[in-house]
């Protein structure tokens, strides 16, 4: 017999009697500032948030990262960067990278996540390989809690999609928080505002 | 600090914790550490007032889901499939190890890089792929520097947590080359950093566990902090997931209920930093799903045990446990430590892991943190009990036992016995009360002795009318 076999028939064997699926709650959303409990929540996770006019972006850029030699931009419609991820076949190439830009589709405003798909990501690897990140969202893509997200998001639709909440972080030396363990060491949020 | 318990035949978690609990000023950093997680967890947990609704339904979405495992499975298996996804079935460690490998070798990959998987430790895979002459390395900062330590982690969310910086410092110093006398976490962190970047650019293969499986989608999640396991996997060509088929969950919309519960469990974020959604192979890559029994299709029949594998391991139960934060996570002998684990493990080996059960107060906080309202301390309890009946029990525990046994009988034995000790231990010299044999005493001291019973108090002070007759 195969192990499949052995492993769903001893499953079937030992289950339990049918427990029935429950019905989820999304859970009332309290009143609230969703853009200023989200702000509150990026800090809290170690972000930079700005609000900006999308035609700024360039310019709030350059304020924030006025050293960075590598800007790569998935985002042309934003800002344009000195890398040009078109020409990047093998992600490995991504590596010289200091600052990323890319669109998240979905900010949830109880814990700073954004949700980006890989279309926005233009590479896989990138988010994660670069030195900084910048996530650029629409104001009124913002969502309170991760119920509403997923009753939001078709998790389907694409290959890859990740919730993105902070710079990469960790306190496995004595428990001392250290910002920038292997991915990015800094996350801006810049919050379109169309207005 | 070795773990060399992992290959003892019986784990003598006294023991083992009696070494830990001799460097003291360790002993007492451990605990603070481990409480400090603890308070960042309640802040956490109350700070979402449907906690407890949550924790509810965690708890039976995971009972539907073992309820129907079978048919779960499968479907994970024709949606993962359908995506693209390879699967695999496997029914021990032994053949999880054997078909990771074979992934490899027909690949020809000599450079693997891990992130964090308990099952691939559960399995012992590294020195598995070692001596097929594959380079493992782990890449989760707290396991590479118990890898680096030839250790196994303490913790399943903090890998290193029973080791001091300065520890850290000197092993980076002298495998790595940093600085000697550098344990700025800040620093030693940049140095591991740099390190590892280089291994990511030059893996061949990228191995993941898996926090999530969706039945309904095929798709995985993994979750993480640091950022490793996405560094992995998005520039190697492969990527192997070992998931335990117990990680199940029906549907993705289930997401938001354990997410919301998971790193809030954990170390007290509201999310993970990287909380990653697989479902199809970017082109070019192959994505592997190795689905690991291990004993898990058993234990699903254990009526009074199998509420373990509703498990997301957290880690909370471990940061609140008097016990576990004083006697270190090796002092389990298993992968999985703690609360959590005393109950798993006499399912995989009750002779082994006989002392494990006993390794609790039975305060029951372990049950109340859990986030899918596993009833840990009542498992320990009666897994006690089954060790007791299999005479598995340690000698003085049997001795013990059988002595309270008989004077429990005979309520006249037992008022004698009160009414003794009250005078004896008034008068005996402390040498002799704290004796050999009083292991409670070893660094406890006793209360003071009452000058009369709590019976004998009630006859004095309540009318006979008024006493109940139990």
């Amino acid at each position: 017999m195969s192990s499949r076999d052995d492993i769903l028939g001893a499953v079937r064997r030992n289950r339990p009697p049918s427990v029935p699926l429950p019905t989820l709650d999304r859970f009332e959303r309290p009143d609230l500032d969703l853009p200023a409990r989200f702000a509150e929540a990026i800090v809290g996770i170690g972000g930079t948030m700005r609000t900006v006019q999308p035609d700024s972006v360039v310019a709030a850029l350059a304020e924030r990262f006025p050293d960075a030699a590598v800007i790569a931009s998935a985002a042309p419609d934003l800002v344009t960067g000195t890398k040009d991820l078109r020409t990047v076949e093998d992600p490995h190439d991504l590596a010289d990278i200091d600052v990323f830009v890319c669109r998240g589709v979905l900010g949830v405003a109880e814990n700073g996540a954004v949700w980006v798909p890989e279309s926005r990501m233009g590479h896989r690897a990138a988010p994660y390989l670069t030195q900084h990140l910048v996530l650029a969202l629409d104001a009124d893509a913002l969502v309170w809690n991760m119920h509403e997200a997923y009753a939001r998001l078709d998790v389907t639709a694409e290959g890859f999609g990740a919730f993105l909440a902070g710079p990469s972080k960790t306190a496995d030396i004595e428990q001392a928080l250290v910002i920038g363990a292997h991915g990015a060491r800094s996350l801006t949020v810049f919050l379109l505002d169309a207005a | 600090m070795s773990d060399l318990a992992f290959d003892l035949p019986v784990i003598d978690h006294p023991a083992a914790a009696t070494r830990f609990v001799a460097d003291e000023a360790r002993t007492d950093w451990h605990d603070g550490a481990l409480w400090h997680v603890r308070a960042k967890r309640d802040r956490a947990s109350q700070s979402v007032p449907e906690w407890e609704a949550l924790r509810e339904l965690a708890s039976q979405i995971k009972e539907h889901t073992l309820s129907h495992l079978d048919e779960h499975l499968v479907r994970f298996e024709e949606q993962a499939t359908a995506n693209g996804l390879h699967v695999h079935w496997a029914r021990d460690a032994a053949e999880h190890n054997r078909i990771v490998h074979a992934i490899l070798a027909e690949r020809g990959v000599r450079r693997l890089v891990k992130s964090k998987s308990m099952l691939t430790e559960e399995c012992k895979l590294n020195p598995y792929l070692k001596a097929q002459g594959i380079e493992v390395v782990d890449t989760d900062l707290g396991e590479w520097i118990v890898q680096l330590a030839g250790q196994s982690p303490s913790h399943i969310v903090l890998p290193a947590i029973h080791l001091r910086k300065a520890e850290v410092g000197t092993l980076f110093h002298e495998k790595l080359g940093s600085e000697a006398g550098e344990s700025d976490p800040q620093v030693l962190t940049e140095v591991a950093r740099q390190h590892l970047r280089t291994r990511f650019l030059a893996a061949d293969a990228a191995l993941t566990g898996v926090n999530f499986g969706i039945a309904e989608t095929g798709g995985f999640v993994v979750c993480t902090n640091e950022g490793n396991a996405d560094l992995g996997v998005h520039l190697a060509p492969l990527h192997i997931a070992s998931m335990g088929i117990e990680k199940l969950i029906p549907k993705a919309e289930h997401l938001g209920v354990f997410l919301r519960l998971l790193a809030r469990s954990a170390t007290g974020q509201d999310l993970t930093v990287y909380t990653s959604h697989h479902l199809r192979p970017r082109p070019e890559q192959e994505i592997h799903v190795v689905l690991v029994d291990n004993g898990r299709s058993e234990h699903l029949g254990r009526e009074d045990f199998r509420a373990a594998l509703k498990c997301i391991r957290c880690g909370a139960c471990m940061n609140t446990c008097p016990v576990y934060r004083r006697s270190g996570g090796h002092s389990y002998g298993w992968t999985v430590p703690g609360p959590i684990g005393s109950i798993l493990t006499p399912g995989i080996d009750l002779k082994k892991f006989s002392t494990l059960p006993f390794a609790s107060t039975l305060c029951g906080s372990c049950s109340d943190v859990c986030p899918v309202k596993i009833d840990i301390h009542t498992q320990l309890y009666k897994w006690r009990q089954i060790v007791g009946t299999e005479g598995l029990a340690g000698t003085g525990k049997r001795r013990a036992m059988a002595l309270a046994g008989q004077v429990f009988q005979r309520p006249w034995l037992y008022r004698m016995g009160g009414r003794v000790a009250r005078r004896l231990l008034r008068w005996l010299p402390r040498g002799v009360v704290y004796n050999r044999l009083n292991a409670w005493g070893r660094s406890r001291d006793l209360p003071e002795p009452p000058r009369q019973s709590f019976r004998d108090w009630v006859a004095e002070n309540r009318p006979a009318d008024t006493r109940g007759d139990g």
